[in-house]
This record gives structure tokens, C-alpha cells and sequence, in this order.
């Protein structure tokens, strides 16, 4: 048991212990937890989690290892990664790689051994905090003074973090032309959009309305995306000019942007909805969708001109909204990742309702 | 979507007897489903024929017909009872089958029943082969390549096309009944020819062979909306060939990758749509090539199932429960989540812990059967553990077993096997494989040497390295330290904290250090590594949770806060096994009942996750552990009972008595001191000698020498047995000395260390069961049973009857008197149950059992009075006076018969009789007015349905030729056809009945052998001279049991059969509700 001793401190004074199970070091950020039993890599590498510690709340994560196809983004983008049991020797046909070497090889800080459950109970009743784990001080006082000074997520724009530096062409067949905003986005949502019938492009979030109505796409993705959408200034701004103008269909923050562009307001739940098994029910159906879920701010229905807007998805668990159409215009949204990666594929029609809307529009 | 209006009363159809392949479970998601559908103000019809359940007490269903599961029986009932809807999804496939019967017959149109959940042709569609097949491959999914056959000529066609090896399957059978794996031709020939027997619709599936590929099981549920949701993935650690119920299996799935998994979910979405499974539970398995992930679709169930058991306990989601409301009309959204109260039943259980189950066998009882695991079940019940590592989830599952073995043990026998053996060991499935895995990876094995042998994935076999990596480093670590270092230093009291992470017991720590199993738990105490308990809550701690359903582990936090109301706590049985089973979780859940109405907390130990007392309904508080000393001290420590219950769960919790009652705890009712004096022999002599109470002449011997000595001064025949052990385990009776040194050799084998008992066998007496409550100063005896089969046969295979109808009153009177005596002498408070042999109106005790017996449910349902709960209520203080209950066998006017069912169709080529051993693995009751009624009632729910014509082979020992003769006649008269060999013949014929002789199986063909495969025999009543494996008696007699032949073997076993057909020709037979009964006492 050589283990290297690693430690977790949060803002409100609680420790956590444990050991070393990525790269050696300190990381910052605000400690949350996902629930979803399966899809490690997927979570790793969806850009939404940028300023997050992650803690798994199923214990033995890496039992498959990791492999290039599975993974949402080009890298890891999370702070830290926090487990009861990272697995060190993988069992799957496509594993290419175990999860602890994949971590150390991104410069990922993760820590094992932890009491996830208890960190799990903590932040459900105290609320995601900023916290820090550390595999170098593992000095108590000394962790949560650090932790004090740092930044929180609030009011940070960590949007233009992630944005691609440059616009690129995603894929060039397909019958709708499709502009991708990037405040984030995941692989699957391209890959979706490729198999509806699309041909994509992606374009940095800070790209202006002007020119992207300048390419005539048929439609406009809002992609998902870290942090505190009142940060992203730039972003729901230029929304506002797109509004109207051009189909558009936005995914959890692109959600949060269409919301903030419309004038409706976001606020910060206190843990957020992080896992695969959300229930969401479509209020144009009524039927129930298993969602997967990562957002740690939420659109206030309330705030929004029922006039105009139109309530289609409510969370089951806690009555939030999940998604909203604009009675007028071709714009809807969801708050939920219909393109899942990891977890159920049951909003995939999501993307179908997108083409159709192009399509509408078109005629 | 509302509850539905158009439907009022609702008709359930319960599992019957527990068997091989269908146990407790359907007691738990039954009892589930009655409950939930009566508070929604249904109107509940139930009928099953097994009174050990607890959706049989007359309060959970409106109409309880306990009357054999038989579609003509069920006909009857509707045609009394006229439900509006028949909800068939909740019987296991018992109730499946006799649904499908029922519409078959025309009986659901004529009486305009529904069916709900799942109807005819969703069922069919789901379970038939072929439209399996089709469906599946409309929707586009893989399956193995596969043929059908309805007789041998198309198997062998098929079977030539596909190429070996194969699996064969019939359809239409619970628990794989008849299926295997055939490796060549002749194999093949002899599985399709039981399996062609074995369907019920006479059709077999020849399958591509899978064997060694993951499997995995998906539990669904769907609403009316279509609203589907997964409430829990299994992966089984054994990979494909073996039969999941046999498999160790682990929740949630731990080897694919979420799209991998995804793609999984995908196809059990559109497989439930597409079979049309309307509402409720259904459970989806499927094969994964390791090599290339490759997913196959293996079967369907459309209905609650073992598994679907499991993953309620494994995720806190009451499945059957929530089927129930799904089945009137509710759609998932609108139930809520009994455990977080805020949120709906519209979603997926996340867990944050490892869920492992393993399987308990019982080969030891059945000699000389093949011991190899395959796809037929031949496990007889289960444990599950629940860990926050698959480590600790499957060593605290070992212990669970209560084989002796208390995690992943070294097993004696394997260390000195040769290499070849090993391998052979770890390549074919057997109960003990992963203690065979264990050796191999001591010797140095490696695990991609181990997964060549045994395609149990390297994930698995990792894992278990790990552990005895583990043990390898605390050995060296803790060998030759004293307890009190733990306390001591950091390093080792670290090392002591990981180690029971990884699950090790006490007791195996202890033998590490070299200590006593106590003297490590106090040292590890004072040391401050204590368990924490975590609460199983559905959602991985996203919302609270308010129902106390814990599992420990050892992290930072626990969970679990003391109340500071008066506490009980009752220790359950574990897994089921043959003599320990349904009957005694029964008691458990009554006592929790009980002690609730008294307004105590209850709290209750237990890891089986088939039953009802580990719903987390059943008491205030569930602990789902081993019954292990150290487990349930831990419990004790953290809770602090005032009282603990060790009378009701059977021998586990009573094995542990000694040790808690020393440890301090309080266990109430009948002391422990008196529980041990009722199984000493000398003291429990003296005892029945100062009442003056007669015993057969008896001793005890501690080697062959001595028994034969022994022997020579009681008499033979001798009942001899070893001592410590339970349900009859290597009992025998022999009758001369040679038997007897045969006998001593095994016998010390069993149960090393402890004495070997002997009594004098009282040939030809009656046997009688008595069940008795007392508070120590009232006595009330609730039950006289008297058994039908002749003392010598286990009290638990014999089939009786209550009240007896051969025992004068004045016996009776004289019996209850003795009963009173011996519970005033030991003290007793609460349950008691006496076995006497009566014989030329003598009296002698056999034994006293002062806890619950197997016969407590028996008793209840037929008296209606709650035994289990009044014991309660009177280990809690209160007196039977003051419970206002009288004597229950007052004002009877109606007879019960309680038949045990055998699992010998299970296990080819065993000898059927039975024999101071018990066998049995459940049960059955039929209540009429009269006794033949009753008794034919009674073998038609154990599966003997009773020929109204036909032939009748007769074959009996010479002693029993006498009296035959009457029977024979009775038989003629009724119009049946006897058949005979030469020596009975001649008996009969020189007796005026007419026979028809046929050849024993040496003197050509045909024989008797060939009239019975050939079906042509309707009825065997043979007596066995002895028991010999090769016997023709003994081949005949197997053969019966595996085409389904009603088999006869003891004299009383064919007065009562022939006593059965006469009532069941003379008189059409009723179908009554308890409810009926016991207002018909009532109102006197």
C-alpha cells in the first residue's frame, strides 16, 4: 500500500481523504456530483464541466478504461475527478486505456478512496461549493484557506475557455446548412446533427450575428457550455440579433442563452442536476423522458413573457424548467442534453423536431 | 392517466409451492401487488396453494383461496367469484401458465375476465419461441441462430444444421426445467426427448451455442403511456451455460461502456414495445461476445421474475408493487417514490454501491446427482450482499451463504487436487468454482490463465486477486501481533481498516492474526474501525431518503441515527434452503406485524433478497446483512435493542444464540438455556423422566464401537443421526450392524467433533406434530397434525393432516396434556413444537423444538389463528389471557392437508424415496370437509394430480402385500385397470383382482419400464425394499418423476391416494375461500 495520499477541502471547512488517482497536483473549482453509473469518459470530456470537480457518486468508475471514440471533446476539461474506486486495469473490448492513465496523461488531479457518498450528502444539503483537491498540501487549515481565496464559478465566463479559437467545417454533406455556436460543445451534438441531415460548421461563441446570418444557414445550434450564463455576455447579446432572424435550437447553457436573450432571468440551484436519469416530461406529449442532465443554473419560467413563451419540458423531481418553444418565432430550447453521451437516447427526436422546423421554414 | 373505473375486482394468481426455479420472490411481489391494489380500493381475489406465504393471511387479499393451481380449480373460482380482471403477471410462470390455460379454455370470455398488465397474446408472443424470434428480428436485434422442434426428427435436423455444441430449451417451462447443453448427438437425442416432455405446448428451441459469453439482465418496466424506464442492470459474474439463477450475479452492470450499455437499454425499450407488454415489470437477458461485442437477445419475461426481486432490493424500487398500480391504470409519473416521497417513480434508480448475489446449493443432499451447473436451475435459494466495492459486496455475500465459509475462503479439499483436476474444477461450472479459483490464483495462476479456463470476465478475476493479494499482505502484516496492537499504531490499524473494505470477515482476521474471532472484533473496536451504515435510497443520495434500509460498509459517515423508541429486533434465515425456507421468513414477518401493533420500532436482519421480510415495508427498519456473530453484533451495537428474536428464522439465528446471549444482548422468549437443554439429550431424558413422559429407547456414540454397543441394547431398526445439524441432514435408519458402520463413517464426516444420536425406530407408528403457544404460565396447544406417511419419514416431506382422523380423542386429549407439561417444564414463551410417535396407543416424545417450526403457517391458515404473532406479542410480556384467544382446534368442521413438494424432477436419476433426510423444498395445503377431498386437493397443488382412470402399476414389498389387497379392489372398483409384476400379481390374483402382468425390466421387452416412458401408466404405487441406486424400483421411480407420473411409495401414502381418487370421483370438488371458512366458525 504505497498509495500517494491525496485530500479534498471545501470552503465550508469539510475534508475528505483519500489517494492519488491522476495526475499529481492542485485543483480548484466547485465540487458537484453526477450520478450516472456509467460514462466517465463522456462526463470528462463534455467542456460543460470547465471549473468543476466532479465527484462520482457510483464507486467503481473505470471499469472499461477509455477509448478515442467515446470521448465529447478533443481533452478532459473538468478540474479534478473524485471517486471511491478508480479502476487500474480495465476490462472491455474497445478499451484503449485505463482511466488512471488517462488522467495523469491529461494533467487531470483525481483522488480515490473517498467516502463519495458522505461528500455526495454534504453538498446536497450545504449546496456545490468551491473546494480543492490536492495530491501536494494535505495540510487541512492550509487547503481551505486556499480554497477561500479562490475564484468561484459565479460570474465567470468560462465560455470563451472552451470556444474553439477558429471556425471549422464539421462535416460537408447534408441537406440543412447548420451553424454551430461552440460555448462548449460536445461531439455527440455534431454527430447528431450529421445524422439528421445536416452539414455543420462550428463557430467560435464570440462570432458575431452579422456573420453568421451572412452564410444563410438553415439553422442555428446554441451548443451547451460551462459556467454562469450571465457571464456569457457576448454570447446571449448576439443571440438577441439572431433571434427571429433564423431557426435556432438551443442546448442546456444555449438554453440558458435563449432565456437570458429573451429577457428571462437565470438563477444558480443549489447542486444542480448532473446524471443520466432525470425525468422530464414533454408537455406537448405528455410522455416521460429519461434526460441527461448537467447544469447547475436554471431559466426562471417566471421571468419569461408567456405571451410569447411556452413552456414544453418540466424536471419531474423538482418542477424545473427542462425546455421552452417561442410561440412566434422558429426558436426552442431545451435545458436537458438531448444528444446524451453518456446516458438515454430517449430526447433524441429533438434534433428530428430541429430539420423540421429548418424545413418549415424553408418553405 | 387515472386509476382505472371500468374494474372492480381483480384476480391474482399466486406461484404455489416453493420449488427449484420459483421460491419467495412471488410471496414478496404478490404480497406487494394485493396490498397496493386493496389501498387503491380494488377489490382482491387471490388463489394460491401454498400457506407459508404472507399473501395468504386472510387481511392482505378480500377473497384467499388457498386451493391448487390448477386451470379447472381457477375456473372454478372465477365462476364463483367473477373478477373483472385477471392480473397474471405476478405468479411467476405458474401463474403465467395457468392465465394462458384459462383463456385457452374459454374461461376468461365466457365469465368476460381481462386480462391485465400483459394479455394472451403478449404473453405468448413473449414466451412462445418462434414469435420471440420473429419479433425480434422485425425490430431488427440479433439473436443466436436457433430452430425449432416438435418432435425428434426435426431436432436432429435442426441440430445437424446448426452444428455442436447445443443448447436445448423447452418451451413453457419455469426455471429452464429440462434444458441443457448437448455436445454430441447422443447427448443431444436424450435432452431433446425430456425437453419435448417437459413443454408444456411439447416444443423445444435447439440453440446456437453462446456458452461463455457476458450475460446480462435489464429489469423494465412500462406504463400505459408508454413511459419506459430501466430500474436496474445485472451482469453475472458466471458468463453464459450457466442458468442465472444459479450464477453469482452483480448489480448494477460493471464491464460496458455507457454506449455500449445504451445500446442495451435501446433494445429493451423496443423489445417491451414490440412484445406489447402493456404494463408493469418484464426482465430482458442478453449475451455480449467478449471478443467483439457482438449483442444477442437471449429471452423474455413479461412478468415479475427472481430477478425483478433482486433489483427491488438492489435499488429500493418496489417493482411489483409499482406493476400493480401500472396494471389499473396509473402511468409512472403519477406513483411516487415511497423513498424520497418528493419525487415520481418516472425514473431510473441510481445506486452508489456494488449488489452481489449468490446462489445456495444443496447437492449434499441428493448423492450421486451431477453437481455440474448448466442451464436448468438447481439452486435452492440465494443471498445478496450489498458493499460500496465488489470486493467487500461478494466476500460479506460468502459469509452470507452459511456454508461455513466466511468470505473467499481456502477450501480443504482443494489443496491437494492435481493441476489437470483443478483446471477441470475452475473450466466447468460448479457451486464451489470461485473457491476453486481462489487455489488456482494461491498456486500462482495468472488471470488471463484463469479466464482461458472460465470466461468469467477479467474484471471479476481481478477483483478476487485483489482480495487474496490482500489476505497475502494482512497475514504478513497482522501474523504473530497481539489483538491489542490494532490500537496501537497507525500502519496496522490502517491495514486492519482496508482489509475489512475489502470485505474480510472477524473471523477470517482473526485466523490472519492468530487469535480469537472475539478477541480481533473487541481489539478492532477499541481500535475505532467500526462499520458505518449507508441507506439504500434509489437515488444515490441526490434527494433524502426516509425509509431505514441500510447496508454497512466501512467509509467516514454513517448514517444511521438511533431512535429513542423501544426497539426489537428479529434475526431472519438467510438464504432459503432445503428444511429452512419461506416458512420461517413467515414467522419473522409476523413478529415485526405483531410488535408494530404493539407500537414497538421493529428491526429486522436478513439477506435474502427473495423474501417479504426484507421489503423495506415489512418492519420500521431493515438491515440487509449476514447473519453472521459479527454482523448482526455490529447492528446490535449501533442500534441497541431492547429485545432480540432468535426463535423465529430457523437454525441461523438460533445457531447464533450461545454467542449473543454472552455478548449481552437481550434476546427475549424462550431462554436460551431452555433451548439448549431441549437439544441435549441426557438433560432433555432426564427432564421427559421427571415428568414421566416415554421416549424410544435412545443413546448417543462418539465412535462405531461404542454405537454398536449402543445399538445392540436399543434394537434395531435404529434411527441414527449425527448431531448440530439441520433438517434431517444424513439421518438414516438402519437395521443391522454392517449398515450402521457404514453409516458412522459418514456420519463423522458431517458433523466432526459432535456426537452420533440413536434411537430405537418405531416401525409402524403414527407420527404427530404438535405446535404450541405458551407465556410460561398458560399453555394453549394451536395444532395436532398427524402425519399420513408412517414415523421415519421427515416430519418436513411427510404430508399431514389437521385435525388427525385415525387418533382417538382420548389420545389427542392425552397428547395436548404431555404438550402442556413440556412447555411448563422448559419455560417456553412463545413457540413450541412437539414431534410424538404414538403407536399400540402408547405415547413417546421424539423431540422438542422450542422455537418456530416449519408447521407454524400450516397451523395458522388452518385454525386462523396467528401463531407467530401471539409468540411475539409474548416475548414482548404479554399474556395469552389476555389476548382473548381460545382454543383454535374448537368447532374444526373442516379438514386441511398440508403434501410437501419434492425437487426430484430436478435431479435426474435420483431415487424419489424419502427417508429420515428432508428433501422437500416447499409446500402445499387443500382444505375440504373430508379428508379425501382434502388430500386429493393437497396433491394436486404439489403437482400429483390424482387419475380418475386409467392403469395403476402396483409393485410392493412383501410386507406390505397384505394390505394392498384392499386397495387393489377399491382401485377395480373405481374402474381402473391394475398392472403388476409376477409376485404382486399372484398376491392379488389369489385375492380375486384382476391384473395384468408385465415383465420386470431383466426379463425383456416390454417391461414395466417401457409402459411407464410410454405414458401408458397413470398411477405408481410402489414400496421400495430398500434403497439401492440401481434397483429396478429405483429407475422406474425417477422415470415417473420426469414424465410427470403421480409415484406412491409408502403403504399410508396409497390408503390416502386411493382415499383421494374416491373423493375426488365421488364428489364434485368446491372451491371456498378462507374467508368463507373462518366466518363459518365464527358464526359456529
Amino acid at each position: 500500500m504505497t498509495k500517494r495520499k491525496a485530500k479534498i477541502a471545501l470552503e465550508d471547512g469539510r475534508v475528505f481523504n483519500g489517494f492519488s488517482c491522476g495526475a499529481i497536483g492542485e485543483a480548484y473549482g466547485e465540487v458537484i456530483f453526477n450520478t450516472s453509473m456509467s460514462g466517465y469518459q463522456e462526463i470528462l470530456t463534455d467542456p460543460s464541466y470547465k471549473g468543476q470537480l466532479i465527484t462520482m457518486t457510483y464507486p467503481l468508475i473505470g471499469n472499461y478504461g477509455v477509448n478515442k471514440s467515446d470521448a465529447e471533446s478533443a481533452r478532459p476539461f473538468t478540474g479534478g475527478f473524485i471517486v471511491r474506486e478508480c479502476c487500474p486495469v480495465p476490462s472491455n473490448w474497445r478499451s484503449e486505456q485505463s482511466l488512471p492513465e488517462y488522467l495523469k496523461n491529461n494533467g487531470i488531479v483525481g483522488i480515490e478512496g473517498v467516502d463519495t457518498r458522505a461528500l455526495t450528502k454534504h453538498i446536497r444539503m450545504q449546496g456545490a461549493m468551491r473546494s480543492v483537491i490536492s495530491t501536494l498540501d494535505l495540510d487541512n487549515d492550509s487547503l481551505i484557506a486556499k480554497v477561500k481565496a479562490s475564484q468561484g464559478l459565479e460570474g465567470k465566463d468560462l465560455v470563451k475557455e472552451v470556444t474553439c479559437k477558429e471556425k471549422y467545417v464539421w462535416n460537408k454533406e447534408g441537406k440543412y446548412k447548420v451553424t454551430v455556436i461552440d460555448c462548449g460543445v460536445k461531439h455527440n451534438i455534431l454527430k447528431l446533427l450529421e445524422k439528421y441531415d445536416c452539414r455543420v460548421t462550428v463557430v467560435p461563441a464570440g462570432t458575431t450575428a452579422l456573420d453568421i446570418l451572412e452564410k444563410k444557414p438553415d439553422g442555428v445550434m446554441l451548443s451547451n457550455g460551462p459556467g454562469d450564463p450571465q457571464a456569457a455576455r457576448t454570447v446571449y447579446a448576439n443571440v438577441e440579433k439572431l433571434l427571429g432572424k433564423v431557426p435556432i435550437f438551443g442546448i442546456c447553457l444555449g438554453h440558458q442563452m435563449i432565456g437570458l436573450a429573451i429577457g428571462g432571468k437565470t438563477y444558480k440551484l443549489k447542486f444542480g442536476h448532473h446524471g443520466g436519469n432525470q425525468p422530464v416530461k414533454d408537455l406537448t406529449t405528455g410522455k416521460i423522458l429519461i434526460t441527461v442532465q448537467n447544469h447547475g443554473f436554471c431559466v426562471d419560467m417566471d421571468t419569461l413573457d408567456a405571451r410569447e413563451i411556452e413552456a414544453t419540458h418540466i424536471n419531474l423531481n423538482d418542477n424545473t424548467l427542462e425546455g421552452f418553444r417561442h410561440k412566434k418565432l422558429p426558436v426552442f430550447s431545451v435545458q436537458f442534453h438531448p444528444e446524451y453521451g453518456p446516458g438515454p437516447r430517449d430526447s433524441e427526436y429533438l434534433f428530428k423536431q430541429f430539420t423540421d422546423m429548418m424545413e418549415e421554414s424553408n418553405a | 392517466m387515472p386509476k382505472r373505473t371500468d374494474i372492480k375486482r381483480i384476480l391474482i394468481i399466486g406461484s404455489g409451492p416453493i420449488v427449484i426455479g420459483q421460491a419467495c420472490e412471488f410471496d414478496f411481489s404478490g404480497t406487494q401487488a394485493c396490498k397496493a391494489l386493496k389501498q387503491e380500493g380494488f377489490e382482491v381475489v387471490l388463489v394460491n396453494s401454498n400457506p407459508a406465504t404472507i399473501m395468504t393471511d386472510p387481511e392482505i387479499a378480500d377473497k384467499t383461496y388457498i386451493e391448487p393451481i390448477t386451470p379447472e380449480v381457477v375456473a372454478k373460482i372465477i365462476a364463483k367469484e367473477r373478477p373483472d380482471a385477471l392480473l397474471p403477471t405476478l405468479g411467476g410462470q405458474t401463474g403465467l401458465n395457468t392465465a394462458m390455460k384459462l383463456c385457452e379454455m374459454g374461461v376468461l370470455d365466457k365469465f368476460s375476465v381481462k386480462m391485465i398488465g400483459a394479455d394472451y397474446d403478449v404473453i405468448k408472443k413473449a414466451e412462445n419461441r418462434e414469435c420471440f424470434k420473429e419479433a425480434m428480428q422485425k425490430i431488427g436485434l440479433d439473436l443466436p441462430q436457433s430452430g425449432l422442434a416438435h418432435n425428434m426428427e426435426q431436432a436432429i435436423e435442426v441440430a445437424e444444421k446448426i452444428g455442436f455444441p447445443l443448447i436445448v430449451r423447452p418451451s413453457f417451462t419455469l426455471g429452464g426445467t429440462g434444458g441443457g447443453t448437448a455436445y454430441d448427438i447422443e447427448g443431444f437425442k436424450e435432452l431433446a426427448a425430456r425437453g419435448l416432455h417437459n413443454s408444456m405446448t411439447n416444443e423445444i428451441l435447439i440453440e446456437e451455442s453462446i456458452i461463455g459469453w457476458k450475460e446480462y439482465e435489464l429489469e423494465v418496466m412500462r406504463d400505459r403511456m408508454d413511459n419506459v424506464v430501466i430500474v436496474c442492470s445485472i451482469e453475472n459474474l458466471d458468463p453464459m451455460g450457466v442458468h442465472t439463477g444459479d450464477s453469482i450475479t452483480v448489480a448494477p452492470q460493471q464491464t460496458l461502456s455507457d454506449r455500449e450499455y445504451q445500446d442495451m437499454r435501446d433494445a429493451s425499450l423496443a423489445i417491451i414495445r414490440e412484445i406489447g407488454v402493456e404494463t408493469g415489470g418484464s426482465n430482458i437477458q442478453f449475451a455480449v461476445n467478449p471478443e467483439t461485442g457482438r449483442m444477442v437477445v437471449i429471452e423474455m419475461n413479461p412478468r415479475v421474475s427472481r430477478s425483478s426481486a433482486l433489483a427491488s432490493k438492489a435499488t429500493g424500487f418496489p417493482i411489483a408493487k409499482f406493476a400493480a398500480k401500472l396494471a389499473v391504470g396509473y402511468s409512472l409519473d403519477e406513483i411516487s417514490n415511497d423513498i424520497t416521497r418528493k419525487t415520481p417513480a418516472s425514473f431510473e434508480p441510481a445506486i452508489d454501491y456494488c449488489v452481489v448475489k449468490v446462489p445456495r446449493f444443496t447437492f449434499e443432499k441428493f448423492p450421486g446427482t451431477d453437481s455440474t451447473l448448466g442451464i436448468s436451475m438447481k439452486s435452492v435459494g440465494e443471498t445478496m450482499a450489498i458493499g460500496r466495492t465488489f470486493r467487500e459486496a461478494l466476500q460479506k455475500g460468502l459469509r452470507g451463504l452459511e456454508t461455513g465459509k466466511h468470505g473467499l475462503d481456502d477450501m480443504k479439499k482443494s489443496s491437494e487436487l492435481d493441476v489437470q483436476v483443478l483446471s477441470d474444477f475452475i473450466s466447468r461450472p460448479n457451486a464451489d468454482r470461485i473457491f476453486y479459483i481462489k487455489e488456482a490464483f494461491v498456486r500462482g495462476c495468472s488471470i488471463d490463465e484463469i479466464y482461458a479456463l472460465s470466461k468469467i470476465d477479467p474484471w471479476f478475476l481481478r477483483n478476487m486477486k485483489e482480495i487474496i493479494d490482500m489476505e497475502k499482505e494482512v497475514t504478513e502484516a497482522l501474523a504473530g501481533k497481539l489483538p491489542e496492537s490494532i490500537a496501537s499504531g497507525e500502519d496496522i490499524k490502517d491495514i486492519v481498516r482496508e482489509a475489512k473494505r475489502f470485505g474480510f470477515s472477524d473471523e477470517a482476521m482473526s485466523r490472519m492474526m492468530g487469535c480469537r474471532e472475539t478477541e480481533f472484533r473487541e481489539a478492532r473496536k477499541k481500535a475505532g474501525v467500526i462499520p458505518t451504515y449507508k441507506l439504500v435510497d434509489t437515488c444515490a443520495a441526490e434527494f433524502e431518503a426516509y425509509t431505514p434500509y441500510y447496508y454497512s460498509t466501512y467509509e467516514d459517515e454513517c448514517e444511521v441515527t438511533r431512535s429513542d423508541r423501544k426497539k426489537i429486533m428479529i434475526l431472519g434465515g438467510g438464504p432459503n434452503r432445503i428444511g429452512q425456507g419461506i416458512e420461517f421468513d413467515y414467522c419473522c414477518c409476523h413478529a415485526s406485524f405483531a410488535l408494530k401493533e404493539l407500537g414497538y420500532e421493529t428491526i429486522m436482519v436478513n439477506s435474502n433478497p427473495e423474501t417479504v421480510s426484507t421489503d423495506y415495508d415489512t418492519s420500521d427498519r431493515l438491515y440487509f446483512e449476514p447473519l453472521t456473530f459479527e454482523d448482526v453484533m455490529n447492528i446490535i451495537d449501533k442500534e441497541r435493542p431492547d429485545g432480540v428474536i432468535v426463535q423465529f428464522g430457523g437454525q441461523t439465528p438460533l445457531n447464533l444464540a450461545d454467542r449473543l446471549e454472552a455478548a449481552g444482548v437481550p434476546i427475549i422468549g424462550t431462554s436460551v438455556r431452555s433451548i439448549a437443554l431441549a437439544e441435549d439429550r441426557k438433560q432433555f431424558k432426564a427432564l421427559l423422566d421427571s415428568l414421566g413422559l416415554k421416549q424410544p429407547p435412545n443413546g448417543t456414540a462418539n465412535s462405531t464401537g461404542e454405537a454398536l454397543k449402543k445399538a445392540a441394547s436399543i434394537g434395531y431398526p435404529v434411527v441414527v443421526r449425527p448431531s448440530y445439524v439441520l433438517g434431517g441432514r444424513a439421518m438414516k435408519i438402519v437395521y443391522d450392524d454392517e449398515a450402521l458402520i457404514e453409516f458412522m463413517a459418514e456420519a463423522i464426516d458431517v458433523s466432526p467433533g459432535h456426537p452420533v444420536l440413536l434411537d430405537r425406530f418405531l416401525e409402524n407408528a403414527i407420527e404427530i406434530d404438535v405446535d404450541a403457544l405458551s407465556d410460561g404460565e398458560d399453555v394453549l396447544v394451536c395444532g395436532v397434525m398427524e402425519h399420513i406417511e408412517e414415523a421415519g419419514i421427515h416430519s418436513g416431506d411427510s404430508a399431514c393432516v389437521l385435525p388427525p382422523h385415525n387418533i382417538s380423542d382420548n389420545i389427542i386429549a392425552e397428547i395436548k396434556k404431555q404438550t402442556v407439561q413440556l412447555a411448563l417444564a422448559l419455560d417456553i414463551k412463545g413457540l413450541m413444537n412437539v414431534q410424538y410417535a404414538v403407536r399400540n396407543n402408547n405415547i413417546y416424545v421424539l423431540e422438542v423444538n422450542p422455537r418456530a417450526s416449519r408447521t407454524v403457517p400450516f397451523v395458522s391458515k388452518a385454525t386462523g389463528l396467528p401463531m407467530a404473532k401471539a409468540a411475539a406479542k409474548i416475548m414482548s410480556g404479554k399474556r395469552i389471557k389476555d389476548m382473548g384467544i381460545k382454543d383454535p382446534m374448537e368447532g374444526l368442521y373442516y379438514t386441511s392437508v398440508k403434501e410437501s413438494v419434492l425437487p426430484f424432477s430436478r435431479f435426474s436419476g435420483i431415487d424419489i424415496i424419502l427417508g429420515p433426510e428432508m428433501m422437500s423444498t416447499g409446500e402445499v395445503m387443500g382444505i375440504s370437509k373430508n379428508f379425501g377431498t382434502a388430500f386429493a386437493k393437497a396433491q394436486a397443488g404439489a403437482g400429483q394430480i390424482l387419475p380418475r382412470e386409467g392403469k395403476v402399476f402396483i409393485s410392493v414389498r412383501d410386507s406390505d402385500k397384505r394390505n394392498i389387497v384392499f386397495l387393489a379392489k377399491k382401485l377395480q372398483d373405481m374402474g381402473f385397470t391394475i398392472v403388476a409384476t409376477l409376485g404382486t400379481a399372484k398376491t392379488l390374483r389369489n385375492n380375486n383382482v384382476k391384473v395384468e402382468v408385465i415383465k420386470k425390466m431383466r426379463d425383456g421387452k416390454p417391461n414395466i419400464l417401457d409402459i411407464v416412458r410410454s405414458g401408458e401408466v397413470a398411477l405408481i404405487i410402489n414400496t421400495p425394499i430398500g434403497k439401492k441406486p440401481h434397483s429396478d424400483g429405483a429407475i422406474i421411480r425417477s422415470t415417473a418423476v420426469m414424465r410427470g407420473i403421480p409415484c406412491v411409495t409408502t403403504m399410508a401414502g396409497a390408503q390416502a391416494s386411493v382415499n383421494g381418487i374416491e373423493s375426488a370421483l365421488d364428489m364434485e370438488e368446491t372451491v371456498k375461500s378462507l374467508q368463507e371458512y373462518y366466518g363459518e366458525i365464527k358464526n359456529g
